[in-house]
């Protein structure tokens, strides 16, 4: 059993509640531990980088050496704070001395979720363990912009075609539809203050979406899976066009692949009901 | 029609700008790499070219007063792109704090308060606290109805805690928050 630190985020023990149990799902049944990050801090998002340099540096080193003290690989399922922690860790790494009297080793390895589940050993045993591949849906993986850029911060191997969430999805029987806009923006934080534009910049991914024929979208971002899932019928009656696409935290599929029985108590917190969509495909 | 050769170029902002974090802007040449891969350049007075043109002549006024900088969502496409290797992205942050640090009021009221809001649910908690961040930002935004449907349908659903899990160590992070010369 391998066991790694875990850094929920606020979204997860909030809005993304369902991402946090259908993640804790998928590792209890991959046999990997998950210790939540003692006393763990919010990251500061972009409103911390937005305002104030220091601030968000300092927000997210504390949280880097708390990870440091424990001395295990750390997995970070919130794309905004994986890049923010990983910018920490490079701050703290070139100029310890500026952050903390501590020492900073910077050898903790930071994981967003398709990467760490794209390694090898654990790919092979998701493929072993699907219990119900979920075949005949098919879908886009999305995968927004923080879990891969800057490429300085993130060390994303492929930031302008990432495809580590594809596999995932081949490997639980999905098909995987292909389209151009895997990490466009969906507007991220502007949600709140400039809706208009979300509902322009989500807009165009529903679009490009059905046009690639997908049925759902697939993401492994708290703030894409936000915008997309509930703006989507404010979008629809703007342009008065229907999507019906669910929007699902690739974790959703993965353990719903895994015959995990909790998957149904996530649906009901979906604006757009995937349900329908999952009797259609046999897999309710 | 203003003469073009009015504009004096002053690298004065130009080396503040690039003291505080915005690094290598002088090094643009306007090849629009930025601007062409920019996902909000709809909703841009000016584009993020122009910003770097702007801040080597040290049009300080123009780039600060401008919507570009809190329209940017920091996607980060540019810094990425950038065939200089300039971190596009984290200059609209320093133009951002630039603009905060003079007091001028900026071009998009809404976009500074919800950033605002969403620090001081920190400062409190350690963590944001989703929905007294929301309602604090909707006072401050005067925008109680924008979206009250919204809420509902996310309260429906459990989407939203009605309880804050703050942080053992909040005075650490008030601390931080709190700095000399913070905001």
């Amino acid at each position: 059993m391998v066991e790694v630190s875990y850094y929920p985020g606020c979204s997860l023990h909030g809005m993304a509640a369902e991402y946090d149990e259908s993640l804790r799902a998928v590792c209890a049944s991959l046999g990997v531990g998950l210790a939540e990050l003692p006393d763990w801090n919010c990251c500061g998002a972009s409103s911390a980088h937005f305002l104030d340099d220091e601030l968000a540096v300092q927000l997210s080193a504390r949280n880097m050496l708390i990870a440091e003290g424990e001395g295990r690989d750390l997995l970070i399922p919130c794309a905004a704070c994986f890049q923010r922690l990983k910018h920490a860790d490079k701050a703290l790494r070139a100029q310890p001395g500026r952050w903390t009297t501590a020492d900073y080793s910077g050898r903790t390895p930071i994981y967003h979720v398709n990467e760490f589940f794209r390694r090898p050993e654990l790919l092979k045993l998701l493929r072993r363990q699907v219990a119900r591949p979920l075949a005949g849906l098919a879908g886009v993986p999305y995968y927004g912009c923080l879990s891969q850029r800057p490429p300085k911060v993130t060390d994303a191997p492929r930031p302008e075609n990432p495809t580590a969430m594809d596999d995932l999805m081949r490997a639980i029987g999905m098909e995987v539809r292909v389209w151009t806009s895997k990490t466009d923006c969906c507007g991220g934080s502007l949600a709140v203050a400039r809706s208009d534009l979300v509902r322009k910049l989500s807009g165009d991914l529903f679009e490009a979406a059905a046009e690639a024929g997908a049925e759902c979208i697939v993401t492994d971002c708290p703030m894409c899976q936000a915008n997309l899932d509930t703006r989507q019928a404010q979008i629809e009656a703007q342009q008065q066009r229907h999507y019906g696409l669910p929007v699902f935290y690739v974790t959703e599929l993965m353990a719903l692949a895994l015959g995990d029985g909790r998957a149904g108590r996530w649906w009901k917190k979906h604006f757009v009901d995937p349900r329908p969509l999952l009797e259609r495909k046999g897999l309710s | 029609m203003n003469d073009a050769s009015a504009i004096r170029p002053d690298t004065a902002f130009l080396a503040a700008v690039e003291a505080r974090g915005g690094t290598g802007v002088s090094r643009c040449y306007q090849c629009r790499k930025c601007s062409n891969g920019c996902p909000l350049c709809f909703a841009m007075d000016l584009m993020p070219n122009q910003v770097m043109r702007a801040v080597q002549l040290g049009l300080e006024e123009e780039v600060l007063s401008s919507k570009t900088i809190w329209v940017c969502s920091a996607c980060q496409t540019c810094t990425t792109r950038c065939p200089n290797d300039i971190d596009i992205a984290h200059l609209m942050d320093a133009l951002r704090q630039f603009s905060r640090r003079q007091g001028l009021a900026p071009a998009e009221p809404g976009v500074l308060k919800f950033h605002e809001a969403f620090l001081d649910s920190i400062r409190r908690h350690g963590r944001v606290f989703e929905l007294a961040m929301i309602a604090r930002y909707k006072l401050a935004a005067r925008d109680l109805l924008g979206d009250a449907g919204l809420a509902w349908e996310m309260l429906k659903r459990g989407k939203l805690k009605f309880l804050p899990r703050d942080v053992r160590g909040k005075d650490e992070i008030r601390r931080m928050c709190d700095k000399p010369g913070a905001r």
